[in-house]
This record gives C-alpha cells, sequence and structure tokens, in this order.
C-alpha cells in the first residue's frame, strides 16, 4: 500500500498543472455538493419547525358557511357545532377510533385591565387538552386543569407578550393577580411563551366558565381529537370523509359541498409534509449527484489523457515486469487519490460554507404575517453524510479511473514502448 | 536443451499493407553466449529481439526460452517471465523521467514484491557497480547519455536475469562512450556468465562479442564465431 501511495505520489508531483486541474474540477463539485445539501437540510429543518408549531397529530372540526341549497336550505347558511355533535363524536358509532375528544368555545374581544395598564385579549374556552394540542409552552405558572373546568372558575391564562404589557418590569410576578375584562375579574394562573416577534391575543379560560359567562347555548366552536387506525395518507383521508360526511348529514349539508363544514386534518397535513420534505430532499440529491457525476466524468477524462501522455511508461513498466493488473491498480489509486483528496478539501470549505450561511442567512428572519421565523435552520450536513459523501468519493475515483486503467493495462507492452 | 531455441519463427506485421519480416529463423543460443544480431535497418532485428523478449508475438513456428514454450502467453504470464528471466537495454534507454535513478532502477523489484529497504539497498549496490552512486538521486534528465545507458543496465541487472537483450545499446551514445558500454557487457558476460545478445547494424559493436549472427530481409544469414576481438577505438567503427 505504502508503495502505491509512494508510486501516486512521484506521478502526482511530476504533473502538478493536471493534478491542480484535475483537483479543482473534483473540490468545485464536492463543495457545490455538500453546500448544496447543507443549504437544502436547512431550509428543510426550518420547514418542518415552523410547520411543526403548528400542526399536531389530531383533527379539528369547525362549522362554516354551506355554498350549495340543500334539502330545503338555502345557500350561505352558517353551520353550528353544538353539544349534540360533540356527544355525537364522543359516542358509541366512533368507539375504538376517535379519541381524546375536546372541544373549544367560539371567542370574545376584550380589554384586558390591571391597574392601569390595558392589553386587547381574545378570551376563549379551552380545556387541559389543549394545552399540548396546541403546543404552548408555559413560561411561568400552570395551564386550565380539570378542577378549573369542574368548578368554573373565573382563572385565565396570558401570553408572554400580554404579561409583558401589563406588568413591564415583572412580566411572571402577574400571576396571582386579578385582572379586569369588562365587568368581571379573573385570576391569572399561567403565562404561555410568545417567541420575541410574535404576538399572541389568546387567552383561554376554561370552556366551563366560558359557557357559563358568555354562551350559555349550545353551540361549540370546535370539535377537536385524535384518531386510531388509519396510517397511511389514503386511510386518513378516507377516515376523514367518513366522518366529514356523517357531519354534513347531521347538518343536512349537500354531500359534495366542501364549505359547510371546515376540517382540519393534522394527520394528512404532517403526512403530505414529510412526502414534501422526501421530495425536497430527493431533488437535492439529484442536483448534488449531478454535480458529482460532471466531477467523475472530468477526472475520467483528465486520466483518459494522461493515460494517453503516460503510455510509453507503461511500456516500461510491463516491460521490466509490471503485470496489468499492477497498471490497473495505479491507475485507479491514482484516480481515488486525486478525487478523495481533492474531495476532502472541496468538502471541508463545503462545511465552512454551510458554516457561514448559518451565521448570516440563517440569523435572518423572514416575517410571514403573524410571526417571523427563520430562512434556514441549521444548515449544515451531518457526520453520517460526509461519511457517504467519503464514500461516494471513493467509489467516484474508482468510477473516474476505470475505462483509462482498463485502456491502459490491455495495451501490448511493445505497442506502449512504440508510443511517444 | 538451448537456453534460447527458434523454430522457424515467421512474423507478419499487417498494419494495412501486410509485411512479412521474419521469414522462418531458426537460431540457437546457449547459456552463457555473448552474441550479436547484425543486419542493415529493416532487416528484422528488433523484431527478433522483441520476439526473444515476449515483447512481441510471432505467427507461426517454435519458441522454446529455458526449456519452455512460449506461445501464446497471457499478459500476466509474460510479465512474470520478463521480470525473473529477462533484463532489456534499449537504444533510448528507456528511463521513467520523474524517477530518479535509484527508483529507477528499483521498479523490476518493486513489481517482485521486494521490501523497500532491501530493494533499496539493492539498487545503491548495482548503481555503486556502475559507478553512479553519486548520482543516485539525480532525474534522467540531469545525467549523461552514458549515465543514462549504465542506470539502465544497473535496473536490467538487479533481478539477475538469465538473459540481457540490448537493441542497439550504443544507437544514441558517442563513440567513447560506446566502447564503455560495450566492455562493461562483455564484463558481465565473463564474469557473471550472464547470456548477452545484442542488436546492433554497426560491425564494430558486433565485434564485441564471441559470436555474431548476420540477418538480412527476415532469414539468418552466416553465423561467424569472433574470437579474435581486433582492437575496438569506436571510431574505428565508422
Ligand atoms: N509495428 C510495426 N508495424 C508495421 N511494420 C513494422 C512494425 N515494426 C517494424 N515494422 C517494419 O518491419 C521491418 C523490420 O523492422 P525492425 O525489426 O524494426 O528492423 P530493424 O530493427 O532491423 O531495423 C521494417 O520494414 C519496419 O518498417
Ligand atoms: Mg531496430
Amino acid at each position: 500500500m505504502r508503495e502505491l501511495f509512494h508510486e501516486i505520489g512521484s506521478s502526482l508531483r511530476q504533473n502538478k498543472l493536471r493534478t491542480a486541474l484535475t483537483g479543482f474540477a473534483v473540490s468545485w463539485g464536492i463543495f457545490l455538493l455538500i453546500t448544496l445539501l447543507g443549504a437544502g437540510n436547512g431550509l428543510m429543518n426550518s420547514f418542518m419547525g415552523n410547520m411543526n408549531q403548528y400542526v399536531s397529530q389530531s383533527i379539528t372540526v369547525e362549522g362554516w358557511r354551506t355554498s350549495k341549497p340543500y334539502a330545503g336550505y338555502k345557500e350561505n347558511r352558517r353551520i353550528h357545532l353544538d353539544t349534540k355533535d360533540l356527544s355525537y363524536t364522543q359516542g358509541k358509532d366512533w368507539e375504538g377510533r376517535i379519541r381524546g375528544v375536546i372541544t373549544a368555545t367560539t371567542g370574545t374581544s376584550l380589554t384586558l385591565t390591571l391597574g392601569s395598564r390595558t392589553v386587547d385579549g381574545w378570551m376563549e374556552g379551552k380545556m387541559p387538552q389543549h394545552l399540548e394540542q396546541e403546543k404552548l409552552q408555559m413560561a411561568a405558572g400552570r395551564y386550565i386543569n380539570q378542577g378549573d373546568m369542574d368548578g368554573c372558575r373565573k382563572v385565565m391564562v396570558l401570553s408572554l407578550a400580554q404579561a409583558k404589557e401589563l406588568n413591564p418590569d415583572e412580566p411572571e410576578a402577574i400571576i396571582g393577580a386579578w385582572v379586569s375584562a369588562g365587568k368581571i375579574a379573573f385570576r391569572v394562573i399561567g403565562i404561555y411563551h410568545t417567541d420575541e416577534q410574535s404576538w399572541r391575543r389568546s387567552c383561554p379560560i376554561p370552556y366551563t366558565t366560558y359557557k357559563a359567562i358568555y354562551d350559555p347555548s349550545d353551540k361549540i366552536e370546535s370539535i377537536t381529537f385524535t384518531v386510531e387506525g388509519p396510517r397511511t395518507l389514503e386511510e386518513h383521508q378516507a377516515f376523514e370523509k367518513e366522518y366529514g360526511d356523517a357531519i354534513r348529514r347531521r347538518h343536512s349539508i349537500a354531500p359534495d359541498d366542501q364549505r359547510g363544514i371546515w376540517i382540519d386534518n393534522g394527520y394528512t397535513q404532517n403526512l403530505q409534509m414529510s412526502n414534501a420534505s422526501r421530495i425536497l430532499q430527493i431533488a437535492m440529491w439529484i442536483l448534488g449527484l449531478l454535480t458529482l457525476v460532471s466531477g467523475i466524468v472530468g477526472v475520467s477524462n483528465i486520466m483518459l489523457i494522461t493515460v494517453k501522455e503516460r503510455t510509453h511508461e507503461f511500456g516500461i513498466r510491463k516491460a521490466i515486469g509490471a503485470k496489468p493488473a499492477d497498471v490497473l491498480k495505479l491507475i485507479i489509486a491514482e484516480s481515488v487519490s486525486i478525487t478523495a483528496l481533492f474531495g476532502y478539501v472541496g468538502m471541508l470549505l463545503g462545511m465552512v460554507a454551510c458554516e457561514i450561511l448559518d451565521k448570516t442567512v440563517g440569523q435572518k428572519g423572514v416575517n410571514i404575517g403573524f410571526e417571523e421565523i427563520k430562512m434556514l435552520v441549521n444548515p449544515s450536513v451531518g457526520v453520517d453524510v460526509a461519511i457517504e459523501a467519503t464514500v461516494l468519493l471513493v467509489l467516484a475515483g474508482t468510477l473516474a479511473g476505470i475505462i483509462p486503467a482498463w485502456k491502459a493495462a490491455r495495451v501490448k507492452p511493445i505497442e506502449a514502448l512504440r508510443a511517444e | 536443451m538451448a537456453l534460447i531455441e527458434l523454430n522457424d519463427i515467421n512474423k507478419t506485421y499487417n498494419n494495412g499493407q501486410p509485411l512479412h519480416v521474419l521469414k522462418g529463423i531458426n537460431l540457437q543460443i546457449e547459456r552463457g553466449e555473448f552474441v550479436s544480431i547484425m543486419g542493415a535497418s529493416g532487416s528484422g532485428k528488433s523484431t527478433l529481439l522483441n520476439i526473444l523478449g515476449i515483447l512481441d508475438n510471432y505467427d507461426t513456428g517454435t519458441y522454446h526460452l529455458d526449456g519452455k514454450l512460449i506461445k501464446d502467453l497471457n499478459e500476466k504470464q509474460a510479465a512474470d517471465y520478463r521480470n525473473r528471466m529477462i533484463g532489456f537495454i534499449f537504444q533510448n534507454f528507456n528511463l521513467i523521467g520523474f524517477k530518479t535513478a535509484v527508483e529507477n532502477v528499483e521498479l523490476p523489484l518493486y513489481y517482485q514484491g521486494v521490501p523497500r529497504k532491501k530493494r533499496h539497498e539493492l539498487a545503491m549496490e548495482y548503481l555503486d557497480k556502475m559507478g553512479l552512486s553519486p548520482w543516485a538521486h539525480h532525474f534522467p534528465s540531469e545525467m549523461s547519455g552514458g549515465q543514462k545507458q549504465r542506470v539502465a543496465i544497473a535496473r536490467a541487472l538487479i533481478t539477475r536475469p538469465q538473459i540481457i537483450l540490448a537493441d542497439e545499446p550504443t544507437g544514441a551514445l558517442d563513440s567513447k562512450t560506446s566502447v564503455e558500454v560495450m566492455q562493461l557487457l562483455k564484463q558481465l558476460n565473463k564474469e557473471d556468465g550472464i547470456t548477452i545478445i545484442v542488436v546492433t547494424h554497426e560491425g564494430g559493436v558486433a565485434n564485441e562479442t564471441n559470436k555474431i549472427i548476420h540477418i538480412k530481409d527476415g532469414i539468418i544469414g552466416k553465423i561467424e564465431e569472433n574470437t579474435r576481438h581486433e582492437a575496438w577505438q569506436g571510431s574505428a567503427m565508422k
């Protein structure tokens, strides 16, 4: 092995310009590949991260407005879900398929007051399960619990932004304080996180409290539940249709009216999202591989020229005892060395480029209306990709060397000696 | 059986116009002989020598080397024979330009799998024999023709071959150096008993050998025993 490296070393040193050119081609290819994959990963991390904030593994159904006349009703009829829909969903028809059914009320816009300070709020009746369902992070205190529900307690959860407005010096100290909302005062029990840029107005109070104070009717805003059974996208879509049809029947909505009720299906969204990200990833790899292939073709070409130039030398080697396999080995090892060595350089540079991307573009946010998101999150390639790329490089080098090596090994010694 | 036995060897080149170059060569060369093959340019000397060196193949006839029939060998076997049995000396030296003298001399041992250190020691020893120790780490481009040919001879000798095949070994050298190279070959034959075959078109060179085989138009002509060795001072060959 060491002998071979020595052989390669002297022949690479001998042909400095050629080595440099080949090396540059390879480094550039790998650099592009790594940067591309890194940026792609960053894009995807950001995409997945941003989406995960909003998409949970559950289905939420809300009433909307019909778009077609049906069963004697005119179009544009407002649909309200009610507590009967709730018990239907919890009932035996869906036993074993639907779990964890929760409901929320419609909201009311109110001004919250603490001493001389005020802030806007959107009061909603929520259940303890909404904490997880909406992926809220508590900054301080706690969320609504079953005790609040059972006792119809006048308690309220605020967003961090609201807490800061009401008590700028020490937002957490607001816990335990009584905040007035209209004529009624609520005790603050917790604060949920809002990141620096985002502004959330929602201030949840117990579902039962809301119903008792603001809306004694049997109307509800939404029904949320998890589903058991369906796995694939098709199965989830079929389930959504089956459940939607049942609710549409209950409210005399045309079966093909998509607007009567609105179904937010977290399962299908998640599946479609991972499909989309898979496609993005595949596209990145294809682009990357194409650049790599062009690198291979480049190396192969240069190796072909080299082999032609060195035919006489191979003739000498053969005359003094080099077997075809020795010549084959020499060329392939040379090709692999060039690709691996310069490929590594390209890979390191690519990783540096990813770091730079992270420090620049990665730190910039983009405003998407209600909050700011990062374009790239952690744009880098993992160790696994680096290892894959190394294996790929060696393979590429071998591939690039094969045709030239085969040509060199095949030429008869006397013909090689005649070549100049 | 002789070391080299050729029986009715025929060779035709088929590049475009077929050219029948060797027309039935019969030849025997014994172990330890120092012979020259002499003939005009284009008479087929190099073709014959290449066949002897298993660098090229022949069409019909038989070639036995050390009792073994050399016919239709694959490249691997041929390479092995060349490596172990034969040392080559070429008119244009055929050294590898990007390797130093000692690296060039080492190369045949590399293909035998001899360890690096041993290889290097042996190569230095042979270079020393050729009086080239100080030049061991020079590249061919830094050496004179005579020095290059002596490096090539060291390379041919390092595997301790039974036969040395030299195709116009003095063709690119001045008269003085030519004499020195021929003296060297003569000495190798005498002291180490190596069989040496020299191809030349110069009478003066042929005269240094013990047997002169004349070749003309692809056929062996007369074979002269040459024991007298008229004094040759290089310039006399012209
Ligand atoms: N590879 C080849 N293809 C075709 N003709 C060749 C080839 N090599 C040599 N010849 C021809 O064969 C004849 C003998 O060549 P060669 O053996 O080199 O002669 P010498 O060494 O005696 O000068 C010459 O006419 C030469 O042109
Ligand atoms: Mg010739």
